[in-house]
């Protein structure tokens, strides 16, 4: 059944949509997009930020958004660890790291996943908030109020992190040891220190993430499968390392969503996201606004 | 008395004194099985283990099955179908186990449907949803109170017809259970002569329903019957709760799975008012029978202990009820000769916890137990409060129903 208001409210729930799934790679653009680390645990750490959002809204009745950032400072001290181990163990010891780092953070991601259901169990958690359970009206237009926190986070993740990127001396220098590492060590920098505070930044990032995954959601221990083929597509398709492209790519992918989703069904949703990367990557093989 | 004749005496005494030791030492009947202990379905695994834990636990305390305790060989199948096939061949060929009982759940047990009938073997079926439509095993009992395969969507149907419903939306998730009892209602819904006006699949991976929600609610049913699994039930009644449905539907519900476990009731709370569901088991005045009050007494205090289902309503009274018919089979037959307890529980109609059971002969409940309820009256963040009756009223079957159905959906939701 086609109408104009379904095609209008396809869009609008698709772009809150896509800022959800930009929130949630924002993280990914940065550890993989910039720094070229192959992290497939992201969605575990983002599930593991979940966890530790709802132990805080649970026993302290802490606000969702509010625990994601008092997370942050752990998740980045986790990031800065995590990427010191695959640092010494694969990346320095040859050319072939990138293959090997893959089980690396395979591993990580089942360690996550185990620890999660030994500590919490395997029943899935939610949070409350204010803003969860209700929608805003307009017309007859009703627009889930936690779609519109994830809307606001994704910008304001979207504007930090891009001004930091280009703004400061750390951001720049994160900047060129993704252009040319060797270049930035003779210019008197360490590039690992470097790499190892971006990968810091990406999974404090995550730890917001994480926060909006189980607003927007009840979370359970294995969810990071669901979301490990969606972060990477954003990504790709954004164009590696590109902030403002993965909010536009992600936005792209939840219209198309939403829009097959309402008018054409939901089984073929699945495919939406890859069909669109390949479709772009065919195009623009170095992604909408890659380097 | 003479030496000899004391020495007879002392002898005779000396053996019946031995006796019971001998008989203790007679090797234990060990029951095998795997059951999901991480996973998807671990949270039902767990309770489900629970249950026949309680039970086992019991019948030693009584002196054993057929004067042998029984030791139960529990392996964790992650709740995957690729691994009980090769866990059923440890459990007979290296394990040796005397008897079988199925995991949690259709997906687990479907693929050992051939390796049982192969080698003749009892299996007491765990929950599972049609795994014996084509392998026709005649020795496979399933202990879940489905009875025939179209009595969840009979029963919800029938309601929403009942309360004037003439169309209906099926939205059900893209799983091979969900998918069965989709084509279950469609099936009915063309025998109840309803109009069939939005039916989507969704896929397992879908994180946000308001989409789906809205396209809906522009098809204007009079019935919604959703078949979704955990995850997706509580996203679906989110979007439900923001979204909105409209005053035109009558009912809503079916077959969501989920919201028959603790911690997704806790976590949903009142988002649930209004929603009729099926279930198995709940504590409304025409559910008990001779120790059930009993076994939940037991299971209250254990489950908290095991940190699993602390109402435990689903599947752990089922769990109990399957070591009750092994039980009764054996008892009767005084042996554990597998043709001899199937015979046995072909024929005869077994007295439980969860009340009296009959098995059809294609190894189904002869009669459907499947309730369909109504959440009422459900606060946030609460989960005692589902210990007490009313707060899931039962609308169907008739002869254990505890009230009627509010409708229309909006209004029951208040």
């Amino acid at each position: 059944m086609f109408s104009i208001d379904l095609l209008r409210d396809a869009v609008v729930l698709g772009v809150l949509l896509g800022c959800f799934y930009a929130a949630v790679s924002i993280g990914l653009s940065i550890s993989f997009g910039l720094l070229d680390v192959p992290q497939v645990a992201h969605p575990a750490f983002l599930v593991l930020a979940s966890y530790g959002v709802y132990l805080l809204n649970d026993r302290y009745d802490i606000d969702p958004l509010l625990a994601g950032l008092m997370l942050a400072p752990l998740f980045f001290a986790l990031g800065i660890i995590t990427y010191r181990i695959y640092y010494e163990t694969f990346e320095r010891r040859g050319s072939d790291a990138a293959v090997r780092g893959i089980a690396f953070f395979f591993g990580v991601a089942f360690i996550i996943e185990v620890l999660i259901i030994v500590q919490f169990g395997v029943d899935q958690r939610s949070v409350t908030a204010p803003y969860i359970g209700k929608a805003w009206r307009f017309g007859d237009l009703r627009i889930p109020i936690r779609q519109l926190v994830a809307f606001a986070v994704a910008m304001g993740l979207t504007v930090l992190l891009a001004a930091y990127l280009s703004k400061t001396f750390m951001g720049r220098a994160i900047r060129a040891v993704a252009q040319d590492e060797e270049g930035l060590r003779l210019m008197g920098a360490d590039p690992i220190r470097v790499k190892q505070v971006a990968f810091g930044i990406a999974t404090a990032v995550v730890a917001v993430a994480g926060a909006l995954l189980i607003v927007v959601a009840p979370v359970e221990p294995t969810l990071d499968r669901v979301y490990i083929g969606r972060t990477f597509c954003v990504v790709v398709m954004a164009g590696l390392g590109s902030i403002s492209g993965t909010l536009i790519a992600a936005i792209i992918l939840g219209v198309a969503e939403s829009i097959v989703l309402t008018l054409f069904g939901a089984s073929w949703a699945p495919a939406i996201s890859f069909a669109l990367l390949l479709g772009v990557l065919a195009v623009r093989p170095q992604g909408l606004l890659g380097r | 008395m003479n030496r000899r004749l004391l020495l007879g005496w002392a002898a005779a005494i000396t053996l019946l004194g031995l006796m019971p030791a001998a008989r203790a030492e007679e090797p234990p009947i060990r029951i095998g099985m795997s059951m999901p202990q991480t996973g998807g379905l671990a949270g039902g695994g767990k309770a489900s283990l629970l249950g026949i834990e309680i039970w086992r636990d019991d019948i030693n305390a009584r002196g054993g099955l057929l004067g042998r305790k029984v030791e139960l060989v529990v392996y964790d199948d992650k709740s995957s179908a690729s691994e009980t096939p090769a866990i059923y061949a440890k459990l007979l060929d290296i394990d040796k186990v005397d008897l079988l009982f199925a995991p949690y759940a259709t997906v687990p047990t479907a693929p050992i449907m051939p390796l049982v009938k192969q080698r003749g073997l009892l299996l007491m079926g765990n929950f599972s949803f049609q795994v014996n439509s084509k392998v026709h095993h005649d020795m496979w009992f399933n202990n879940a109170p489905w009875g025939p395969a179209d009595s969840w969507a009979t029963g919800f149907l029938t309601l929403g017809q009942k309360a004037g419903g003439k169309t209906m939306a099926l939205l059900s998730a893209d799983q091979e259970f969900a998918q069965n009892l989709a084509t279950t209602a469609r099936d009915v819904a063309k025998k109840l002569d309803l109009n069939v006006v939005f039916d989507q699949a969704y896929p397992p991976s879908l994180a946000e329903f308001s989409s789906i929600v809205r396209a809906m609610n522009a098809t204007k049913p009079d019935i919604v019957f959703v078949a979704s699994y955990p995850p997706d039930s509580a996203a679906i009644l989110r979007a439900v709760n923001e979204i909105g449905v409209g005053d035109n539907v009558r009912i809503f519900g079916g077959a969501m799975v989920g919201l028959q476990f603790a911690a997704v009731m806790e976590n949903l709370g009142s988002l649930m008012n209004g929603v009729v569901n099926f279930n198995t088991w709940l504590p409304e005045p025409s559910m008990y029978f001779d120790g059930t009050k009993e076994f939940f007494e037991t299971y209250s205090k254990r489950a908290v202990e095991a940190k699993v289902d602390p109402l435990g309503y689903y599947l752990a009274p089922y769990g109990y009820a399957m070591g009750q018919m092994v039980e009764a089979a054996a008892n009767a037959t005084k042996s554990l000769d597998q043709k001899g307890l199937a015979k046995y529980l072909h024929e005869n109609t077994m007295q439980t916890i969860v009340g009296p059971i009959t098995f059809a002969e294609n190894g189904e409940w002869k009669e459907s137990s499947t309730l369909e309820a109504q959440f009422r009256g459900v606060k946030d963040k609460n989960v005692d409060q589902f210990r007490s009756p009313g707060k899931q009223v039962i609308l169907f079957p008739d002869r254990l129903k505890t009230g009627d159905l509010i409708t229309p959906f909006e209004k029951a939701r208040e």
